[in-house]
C-alpha cells in the first residue's frame, strides 16, 4: 500500500483518511473512539475493517459519512476525497464541483475553496459545509447499516424509498425514469421487480438487506460503506449476500469499506485489512500477508479464535481478557494487558504502525516486537503460534 | 422404531450409561390469535417431530438457523413450554412437567444458560443476589455464611477472581463475557446434571467465546454434565460438542458424531450450511474470493405455512415428488449417523438412493478440491 | 422433594459482611441515591423544595397558627391586616390559620390517597400483566369498566349515600382513579416479563409472587413513582374540586373547602381576594411542584430526554475547516 500519494497514483487513491481523531465528550471526560487513524482507500478495492466491542470502528463509518452528532465529534485529522478525475460523462469533477458549489445554499463558499479542489484534485470532507455533505452523500458515498429494518421506513414501499432518493438527488429524472432505475437496481440485486410494492415488513432478512444495498447503489456512489450488514442475517443468506456485493463490484466498480467482527469472512472478502483495536489500528496488510503471517499478537489471536471447519481438530484458546473500556484504555500498547508475549516496554511506549523492517512494506503493524531497539529478534508466525499453544494448554490444565 | 440413543450409544466411547434427557418425537405448536379466512386456527409450527437424547460427561450440538426450532426445543426442555405432543424422558422415566411441585424437582436437576449477557442478569440486583437465589431455593444454603461461601466458591469456579470483588457487583459495572460466567454460575449453584447452554457466546466478542466455551467443556469434564449447545455456527459445534444434530424448519434432519457430520455431510441441507459457512482455512494465497458459490437460493419457509413433507424440498437440488409428501423416517447410517432424507433410505427410492449419494460425494469431492494446502 | 424456602435474614443488627450489605448500609446508600437524585436535576430540586415547603407547613405549622381556624369572631370579611395577615371569611375566621391547617388536610389526604390509589394500581397492574389468561382478562374488564365511570356523577351519588368527609372523598377518589396507572403498569410488565431475565428467574426455580415483586417491580419503580407523583396532583385537584361542590366536610378547614366558602359567600363577585386567591395560589403551586418532580423523574429515567448542552467548540462558519478545541494534554 502507498503512503504518500504522488501525482501518478492520484488517480487510483479514492479515499484518503490520515491522523483521524474521534471523542466523545462525556460528562465523566473525553473519551477517545477513534485516534490517528489513517488508510488509503483505492478505486475498486474492499478494504475490510474487523474490530471487536470497543475498537471504533462503527464510530470510524460514521465518522467518514460526517454522520457524528454530538456528543461525538472529530477532532482532527483529514478524509479527502477524490472524485474520479476521468471523463466517464457521469461524474468528472467539475461537474462535482458544480454540483457542490451551486445548488442553494453555496454563496459562502468562497473562491479560494473551489480553486483549492481544482488544484489538488480533491475534496476534505471534514471541510465541506452541511448542504454541500448532504450533496456528496447517496451520490458518491453511501452506507449500508446493520440491521436493514431499522434503515427502511416502515410505512413506505420499499419501491418508493427508492424512488424517493432518486427524486432528492436528481431532481431533473422524470418519474418514468425513476421507475425505469429502481425496476433496474432491483434486478441489479436480484429481487424480483414486482417486490417493489412491498412494505418492508413483507420482506424477509435477506430481502431486506438486499434492498438496502439497492438503494445505496441507486446514485452509482464511488464509495459503499458497509457496517456489519450480514451479522444478523443467516450464514445462507450472508454467502448469497457477498457474493451479490462481489458481482455488483465487479460490475459497477465501486469500492468498499467492509466493517465486521467477522474476520473470517473478511479474509475471503476483502483486499486489504485493518485490524482495529482500542480505536486504533494495529495492523494492515492484505488479505494473504494476514492469512499467511499476521505479524500483530493481536491479528494472531483474532484468527486463532474461530474454529476450523475442515482442519485439524485442537484446542483453541482465544485471546485472554476482554476488550478495553474506552474511558480506561491502559497505557503504552493498550493490548499489552492481554498479550502472551509483551515485553516491559509495551507498559509504557505506544507502538507506531508501521512496516516490518526487512519485509514486504505493504504490511504494517503497530508492535514493538518488531521493533530491533527493544526486540533482538521478531517473532515469526510459528513463534505467536507457540505462544497461543501454551495459552491454550494452560487454561486447560486449569 | 429406531431408538435415538441407541445411535448415540454407540458414538460415545466411555459412557456406558444410558441417556440422562430424552426428547422423543417432540412436537410444538404455538396458536396464533387470528383466525385466517378458511376459519381454520393458525399456528407457528415451530417443532416437529425432535427427538434427541443427552449423555451425562457428554456434549450434544444443536446446529440450525434462526426459525429452526432449536430453541424452541431448548425451552421445552427446560420446562418452559409445554410441548404439543411427545414426551420427555428423565432418569428413563417421562417427565410430568405440567405438574408444578414435579416441575420444581425437575428444575434442580435441568438448568438452562441464556443467550444475552445483557438482558438475562437482573439490573438492580447484584451479582450475590442472583447467585444466592439458586442457593436459597434448593436449600443449598442455610445460612448467610454457607451462602457466602458457596457463591465464592462458585465465582472462583467460573474464573471470576478475585470473587470477593465480584460479588457485589452490579450487572452494569460487568462486561459481557463476565457476565456470561455469572450466568454459568447461577446455572451451576443449582447443581443440575444436564446444562441446556442457548447460543452462550452468540452475542460476545469474539476473542473471548473460546474461553467461556472451554470453561464449558472443563465444568463438564469435572462436573460430568450433560450438555447441550444451540448454535447457528456450525464451526464453534464442531469444536466443542462431541455429536452435533442438524435442524432445518423445525425438523431434525441429520444427526451423528460431529466431525463425521461436518466433514461428510450427507443431507443437502446440512452440506448447504457447511459450503456457506466462511472457514478460513479454505484460503490459499491463490484462491478466488467467494468462490464456494451455493448450490441452493432461497431461504427458510415461514413456520406459519411450512413446505408440506420434507420442508427443505423446495430448495433442495435433488427434491423428488415423495419429499413433498411426508416427512422421511430416521435412517441410521451406521457409526452413530442418522439423517432424515429419502435419498438415503425408505424403501421407495432405492433406485434412485444409489445415484443421488453418488451426486452426493461428488459435491463433497468438489469441496475438497477447493481446499487448498497451506 | 419438597425444600422449604428459608429466608433471608432480615437482622436489623448490623451485620459487616464481605460485601457490606447490611442493612443500614443499604438504607444509607439509598438515602444518597434519593439525594443525588432529587438535587442532580434542576426540576427535581425546585419540584422537591416547593413539595417538601407544603410537607413541613403541613406538619408543623399548624402549632403556629395564630388562631383557631374554626374561631369566629365579630370582624366579617375584612382585607389582610397586622392583625389577620389574610384577612377574614364572612364569619369572622383567620383565612391565615384556615390555610395552614389547610396545608395539612389538603397536602396529607393528597399523598395518602395517592398512596392507596398506586398500591392498588400496582397490585392489579402487576399481578394481571404477569400471569396472563384468565386472570389478566377478568382483571382488563375491571380495569377498564372503571375507567369508563363517569367520576364526577359517580362521587356526587356516592358522597350523598356515605356521611360527609375526607374519608367519603378519599373513597371515590380512590375508586375513579386507581385504573389509569394499572394499565401502565400492565403494559410495563407485559414487556419486562419477555426479558430474559424472569425467564432465568423461572427457570431457577422462583415462585411467581417472587418474580413479580422482587424481579420486576424494582424495574418498575421509576414508573411507578412517576404515576404516584401524577396521581397526587390529579388527586389534590380533584379533592378540591369535590370540596368545592360542597362534599366535604365543611367543619374542617381545606383548600378546597375555603374556596367553597368563599364561593357561597359570593368572594368573587364581591371582590374578596383575600379568601380565594391564597389556597387557589397553593393548590396550583403544590400541583406545579409536583409536576417538576414529574417531569425531572422522566429526564434522569430515559437520558434521551435530557436537555442536550451543545458541545462547546468555535463556531463553524462555512468553509472554513473543523478547529479542533485548544488541547493542552500531549498524545502519547
Amino acid at each position: 500500500m502507498v503512503t504518500n500519494v504522488s501525482a501518478n497514483t492520484r488517480s487510483d487513491t479514492l479515499l484518503k483518511v490520515t491522523n483521524l481523531n474521534v471523542d466523545y465528550l462525556a460528562s465523566s471526560g473525553t473519551v477517545h473512539a477513534v485516534t490517528d487513524v489513517s488508510f488509503t482507500l483505492r478505486r475498486g478495492e474492499i478494504l475490510g475493517l474487523a474490530g471487536e466491542s470497543g475498537s471504533g470502528k462503527s464510530t470510524l463509518a460514521y465518522a467518514i459519512t460526517c454522520l457524528l452528532r454530538p456528543p461525538a465529534m472529530i477532532s482532527g485529522g483529514e478524509i479527502i476525497y477524490y472524485p474520479r478525475p476521468s471523463q466517464d460523462g457521469k461524474d468528472n469533477l467539475r461537474v462535482t464541483i458544480t454540483r457542490l458549489t451551486k445548488n442553494g445554499k453555496s454563496k459562502h463558499v468562497k473562491d479560494g475553496n473551489v480553486r483549492s479542489i481544482e488544484e489538488t484534485q480533491s475534496i476534505n470532507l471534514l471541510q465541506l459545509t452541511p448542504a454541500q455533505l448532504r450533496d456528496l452523500r447517496w451520490d458518491d458515498l453511501a452506507i449500508v447499516f446493520q440491521s436493514a429494518m431499522n434503515a427502511l421506513n416502515p410505512v413506505m414501499t420499499v419501491g418508493a424509498q427508492i424512488i424517493d432518493v432518486l427524486r432528492t438527488h436528481r431532481p431533473h429524472m422524470g418519474a418514468d425514469s425513476r421507475k425505469q432505475r429502481a425496476i433496474e437496481l432491483f434486478q441489479l440485486v436480484g429481487i424480483a421487480p414486482d417486490r417493489l410494492r412491498s412494505y418492508p415488513h413483507e420482506l424477509s432478512g435477506g430481502m431486506r438487506q438486499r434492498a438496502i444495498i439497492a438503494i445505496a447503489l441507486a446514485l452509482s456512489p464511488e464509495i459503499l460503506i458497509m457496517d456489519e450488514p450480514t451479522t444478523a442475517l443467516d450464514v445462507v443468506v450472508q454467502r448469497e449476500i457477498l457474493t451479490e456485493i462481489i458481482r455488483l463490484r465487479e460490475k459497477l466498480g465501486f469500492s468498499v469499506i467492509f466493517i465486521t467482527h467477522d474476520l473470517s469472512l473478511l479474509l475471503e472478502l476483502a483486499d486489504h485489512v485493518a485490524i482495529m483495536y482500542a480505536g486504533r489500528i494495529v495492523e494492515k496488510a492484505s488479505r494473504r500477508d494476514l492469512y499467511l503471517h499476521p505479524r500483530h499478537p493481536y491479528s494472531y489471536g483474532l484468527l486463532n479464535s474461530f474454529p476450523s471447519l475442515h482442519g485439524p481438530r485442537r484446542k483453541m484458546a482465544g485471546i485472554p481478557g476482554s476488550p478495553p473500556d474506552l474511558r480506561a484504555v491502559p497505557p503504552g500498547c493498550a493490548f499489552h494487558p492481554r498479550c502472551p508475549l509483551v515485553i516491559d516496554v509495551c507498559h509504557e511506549v505506544l507502538p507506531p504502525l508501521e512496516s516490518v523492517r526487512g519485509e514486504d512494506p505493504g504490511q504494517l503493524v503497530a508492535c514493538h516486537l518488531y521493533n530491533p531497539t527493544f526486540n533482538a529478534t521478531p517473532p515469526s508466525t510459528t513463534d505467536l503460534a507457540g505462544k497461543y499453544e501454551a495459552l491454550a494448554e494452560e487454561s486447560g490444565a486449569q | 422404531m429406531n431408538n435415538p440413543a441407541a445411535g448415540l450409544k454407540e458414538a460415545s466411547v466411555d459412557h456406558d450409561q444410558g441417556p440422562i434427557l430424552e426428547a422423543v418425537h417432540l412436537c410444538k405448536l404455538f396458536p396464533l390469535s387470528s383466525l385466517n379466512l378458511s376459519g381454520k386456527k393458525r399456528a407457528v409450527h415451530a417443532v416437529e417431530d425432535a427427538s434427541l437424547a443427552l449423555k451425562p460427561g457428554h456434549a450434544t450440538a444443536l446446529v440450525g438457523e434462526s426459525g429452526s426450532g432449536k430453541t424452541t426445543v431448548a425451552r421445552i426442555l427446560a420446562g418452559l413450554y409445554r410441548p404439543t405432543s411427545g414426551t420427555i424422558h428423565f432418569r428413563g422415566e417421562p417427565a410430568k412437567l405440567t405438574d408444578k411441585s414435579y416441575l420444581r424437582t425437575y428444575r434442580r436437576h435441568v438448568q438452562l444458560v441464556l443467550q444475552d449477557p445483557f438482558s438475562s442478569l437482573n439490573p438492580v440486583h447484584d451479582v450475590r443476589y442472583h447467585l444466592a437465589r439458586p442457593l436459597r431455593i434448593f436449600g443449598h444454603a442455610q445460612n448467610k455464611t454457607q451462602e457466602t461461601e458457596q457463591i465464592l466458591s462458585l465465582l472462583n469456579r467460573v474464573n471470576l477472581s478475585p470473587a470477593e470483588q465480584f460479588i457485589q457487583k452490579f450487572p452494569h459495572q460487568l462486561s459481557g463475557g463476565q457476565r456470561q460466567r455469572v450466568a454459568i454460575a447461577r446455572a451451576l449453584a443449582v447443581q443440575p446434571e444436564v446444562l441446556l447452554a442457548d447460543e452462550p457466546v452468540s452475542m460476545l466478542d469474539v476473542s473471548i467465546r473460546l474461553d467461556i466455551l472451554n470453561l464449558l467443556l472443563r465444568l463438564k469434564d469435572e462436573e460430568r454434565l450433560a450438555l447441550l449447545f444451540i448454535t447457528h455456527d456450525i464451526a464453534s459445534a464442531r469444536y466443542f460438542a462431541e455429536d452435533t444434530l442438524v435442524m432445518y424448519a423445525g425438523q431434525m434432519v441429520e444427526g451423528g458424531p460431529s466431525d463425521e457430520v461436518i466433514q461428510h455431510p450427507k443431507h443437502p441441507y446440512t452440506q448447504l450450511l457447511i459450503s456457506a459457512a466462511p472457514d478460513p482455512e479454505l484460503l490459499g494465497p491463490d484462491s478466488e474470493k467467494g468462490v464456494t458459490q451455493l448450490t441452493t437460493r432461497g431461504e427458510i419457509p415461514s413456520l406459519i405455512n411450512p413446505p408440506t413433507g420434507c420442508r427443505f424440498h423446495p430448495r433442495c437440488p435433488h427434491a423428488m415428488p415423495i419429499c413433498s409428501q411426508r416427512f422421511p423416517d430416521r435412517t441410521e447410517l451406521g457409526g452413530g449417523r442418522w439423517t432424515h432424507c429419502f435419498l438415503f433410505g425408505d424403501d421407495e427410492s432405492t433406485s434412485q438412493k444409489s445415484d443421488n449419494s453418488v451426486k452426493g460425494v461428488s459435491m463433497q469431492t468438489a469441496q475438497s478440491e477447493t481446499k487448498l494446502e497451506k | 422433594m419438597q425444600t422449604q424456602e428459608v429466608p433471608h435474614s432480615t437482622s436489623v443488627v448490623p451485620i459487616m459482611h464481605l460485601s457490606g450489605d447490611s442493612l443500614y448500609v443499604r438504607l444509607l446508600s439509598l438515602l444518597q441515591a434519593i439525594w443525588r437524585a432529587m438535587t442532580m436535576n434542576r426540576k427535581v430540586a425546585t419540584g422537591c423544595a416547593i413539595v417538601g415547603f407544603f410537607i413541613v407547613v403541613g406538619l408543623f405549622g399548624p402549632f403556629f397558627m395564630p388562631y383557631n381556624p374554626n374561631a369566629t369572631s365579630h370582624l366579617f370579611i375584612t382585607p389582610p391586616s397586622s392583625a389577620h395577615w389574610l384577612g377574614t371569611t364572612v364569619v369572622g375566621e383567620d383565612i391565615f390559620s384556615q390555610l395552614i391547617y389547610g396545608t395539612r388536610t389538603s397536602v396529607f389526604w393528597g399523598l395518602a390517597t395517592g398512596l392507596i390509589v398506586t398500591i392498588l394500581s400496582v397490585l392489579v397492574g402487576l399481578v394481571g400483566g404477569y400471569f396472563g389468561g384468565t386472570t389478566d382478562d377478568s382483571l382488563t374488564l375491571v380495569t377498564n369498566v372503571s375507567l369508563v365511570l363517569p367520576a364526577l356523577p359517580l362521587a356526587i351519588v356516592l358522597a350523598a349515600y356515605f356521611p360527609r368527609g375526607p374519608l367519603t372523598i378519599s373513597m371515590v377518589i380512590v375508586i375513579t382513579s386507581w385504573a389509569w396507572q394499572a394499565r401502565v403498569l400492565r403494559s410495563q410488565t407485559l414487556s419486562l416479563r419477555s426479558r430474559e431475565f424472569v425467564t432465568a428467574a423461572r427457570v431457577g426455580g422462583e415462585r411467581a409472587w417472587r418474580i413479580i415483586f422482587f424481579e420486576i417491580f424494582p424495574n418498575e419503580i421509576s414508573l411507578v413513582v412517576a404515576g404516584f407523583v401524577s396521581t397526587t396532583i390529579f388527586i389534590v385537584l380533584a379533592w378540591a374540586a369535590l370540596e368545592f361542590l360542597g362534599l366535604g366536610d365543611g367543619t374542617i378547614p381545606s383548600w378546597g373547602g375555603m374556596l367553597y366558602w368563599a364561593q357561597q359567600a359570593g368572594a368573587l363577585g364581591g371582590g374578596l381576594w383575600w379568601w380565594f386567591i391564597p389556597p387557589g395560589l397553593c393548590i396550583a403551586t403544590l400541583g406545579a411542584g409536583l409536576a417538576l418532580i414529574n417531569f425531572g423523574i422522566d429526564e434522569i429515567a430515559d437520558p434521551r430526554l435530557r436537555p442536550e448542552r451543545p458541545v462547546k467548540t468555535g463556531k463553524k462558519k462555512e468553509g472554513l475547516p473543523y478547529r479542533p478545541p485548544a488541547r493542552s494534554q500531549a498524545r502519547q
